[in-house]
């Protein structure tokens, strides 16, 4: 199963926590305002982000809170995938669970300047620069993890297979 | 080669007799943990799916404390909607709002006990590694997946080892410790692992306090932040289950990928400044801080020796005019023992407000949201940006102790010159 993404790249730093994706002062107003909200601490990607767009951060990106929220509503902006130093660990869990994929590959916050254009091959774990004409390894995941995300999320799988 | 506290319970878990890191398994769990915040959306997200009936509803704990008592008619509704589905599903350990915060609740309960494998929604789920379980955060999807099958996938994480050496000085506390783990080694050096604290000032702790450390190992990124369970532990669970308990660690040659060394004597008490865990300066360094509320509360500091040292410490005293004292207990047994012994009157004749047991503004739900420009200091886990309200706010984390001398002063304080 191949999954191939392919986005301009938005950069974010080190330490990008799951309440800045879903931050609590804003999770009652409605979609439309609380979207303006979103990874608020980097204002020029909440003004100008647009659907299939991709992140490219540095570590532990993700760390905090357990909520789902966080990669959903990136899932819900149209973000395409993260591609980072490193992850929290809860996030990655929730985000192959919901079938938002993520990568961790070293060196990847030096790899790209804001606004390239990544291609991300999730079962191969191999990101490109498109705009540079480079390629990096990322760490491979299980197939069985790979399998949940092109299943489109750990519930549906677990609800095809008990359809089987 | 023997097996570190993670190995054992996962090998005990996915039935085999050995794992080593990096392997990954599929593990029955013991325990399963919802709240207010996470449980409604995975039964929804079951429902969704086509599945209507929980596995094991006698693993399940189910607490409201996120928004307790209800902040508004969205939250009122979504407690309503969950007492019925617990109902329902026939769920008997469901603490109602007002019982308390789910990670002090569950020890208080009986229900984390060493060796047992045990998942919660919620990221400080780590904080029942104090006992000796194997206990971590997932989200909504997750324990849905949990709550229908009983069973879920891990990876088996390395080790790494805090050992802690010397004894802390008086007004300095498990938190400070914790503080100064993540100022010296950054937010991540746990990440994707398992952490065991070891030596004479982690066995000195009371579980109490073993539950603060356990609770912070998610702000380094740990998957489970254990102590092993000794006599303390057996003490502290005698009079909460009937279960037959007995001491568990890790084998003597298990295997470490790392072991980190420090020695607490001499530690100052430790702020974490905004907006980073690891942001961390001895107390003495932070300078003039000017406090607007002083929060006492949260599943990390908000147990009955966090707040009764911060009472001793605040008697006599009164809150600063322009700072807000507010304090929340853990849990309702927490607020009884604080009710008898004193404490609460000790509070209140101190200026502070008394808040009903759960989350508070911890995780900005409410009872004590910031406004722009505010600062906070205060006994929580997280300081990030608008954690705590407004994302122009400011949050200092700190021991209880140091809550308390902050708010007599209303500027951060050392709570060394209180307890001479």
């Amino acid at each position: 199963m191949s999954i191939v993404i392919k986005g301009k790249v938005w950069k974010f730093g080190g330490h990008i926590n799951t309440d800045y994706m879903a931050p609590s002062f804003s999770k009652e107003l409605p979609w439309e305002e609380q979207k303006k909200t979103i990874l608020h601490v980097h204002k020029e990607f909440v003004a100008r982000h647009q659907p299939g767009d991709v992140i490219v951060a540095g570590d532990n990106f993700g760390c905090g809170s357990s909520r789902e929220s966080a990669p959903t509503n990136l899932k819900r902006l149209g973000i395409g995938c993260v591609v980072a130093e490193s992850f929290g660990r809860i996030f990655f869990r929730n985000s192959i669970a919901i079938a938002f994929p993520v990568l961790v590959c070293e060196g990847v916050s030096q790899a790209f300047l804001e606004g390239e254009e990544l291609e991300l091959d999730f079962a191969a774990a191999v990101v490109r620069n498109l705009s540079q004409g480079k390629e990096l390894k990322g760490m491979p995941l299980s197939g069985d993890l790979v399998n949940i995300v092109a299943a489109g999320g750990i519930l549906s799988l677990l609800s095809s297979q008990a359809q089987a | 080669m023997g097996m570190t506290m993670a190995e054992k319970i996962l090998a005990r878990a996915s039935g085999r007799d050995k794992v080593v890191p990096g392997e990954y398994v599929t593990a029955t769990v013991d325990v399963i943990m919802g709240h207010d915040g996470t449980f409604p959306r995975a039964y929804e997200l079951m429902k969704e799916n086509g599945f209507n009936k929980i596995k094991h509803p006698e693993k399940m704990v189910v607490v409201a404390d996120h928004r307790v008592p209800a902040t508004n008619v969205a939250a009122a509704e979504t407690h309503r909607k969950m007492r019925e589905y617990v109902r329902e599903q026939g769920i008997e350990n469901f603490y109602d709002a007002g019982s308390g915060i789910c990670h002090v609740v569950l020890p208080e309960k009986g229900h984390a006990l060493p060796g047992r494998l045990i998942v919660g929604g919620d990221s400080h789920t780590t904080t029942y590694g104090a006992l000796g379980a194997a206990s971590t955060g997932i989200g909504s999807s997750e324990l849905a997946y949990s709550m229908i099958k009983g069973e879920l996938w891990f990876r088996v994480p390395e080790t790494i080892k805090f050992l802690l050496k010397g004894e802390l000085d008086k007004g300095v506390t498990p938190k400070d410790i914790q503080l100064k783990i993540a100022g010296t080694h950054s937010a991540e050096v746990a990440q994707y692992k398992a952490v065991e604290h070891t030596g004479p000032a982690a066995t000195a702790l009371s579980v109490d306090e073993r539950m603060t450390l356990s609770n912070m190992g998610i702000e380094i990124g740990a998957k489970f932040s254990f102590f092993a369970a000794d006599e303390k532990t057996l003490a502290y669970l005698k009079e909460r289950t009937s279960e037959q308990v007995e001491p568990f660690g890790p084998d003597e040659d298990a295997a470490y990928l790392a072991v980190y060394e420090m020695d607490v004597s001499g530690l100052e008490p430790q702020v974490a400044l905004p907006h980073n865990v690891d942001n961390v300066k001895p107390v003495g360094e932070v300078g003039e801080i000017l406090v607007h509320q002083a929060f006492l509360g949260s599943c990390t500091n908000a147990r009955t020796e966090d707040l009764e040292a911060a009472a001793a410490l605040i008697k006599g005293h009164t809150v600063s005019p322009w700072t807000r004292l507010l304090v929340i207990p853990g849990s309702h047994e927490i607020f009884l023992n604080l009710t008898k012994s004193g404490a609460i009157q000790t509070f209140l004749e101190a200026g502070a407000m008394i808040g009903t047991p759960g989350c508070g503004p911890c995780g900005g739900g409410h009872m004590g949201i910031l406004a722009p420009g505010e600062n906070a200091v205060t006994c929580t886990n997280r300081n990030f940006k608008g954690r705590m309200g407004s994302p122009e706010s400011f949050v200092h984390l700190a021991s209880p102790v140091t809550v308390a001398a902050s708010a007599i002063e209303g500027k951060i304080t050392d709570p060394r010159k209180y307890l001479t």
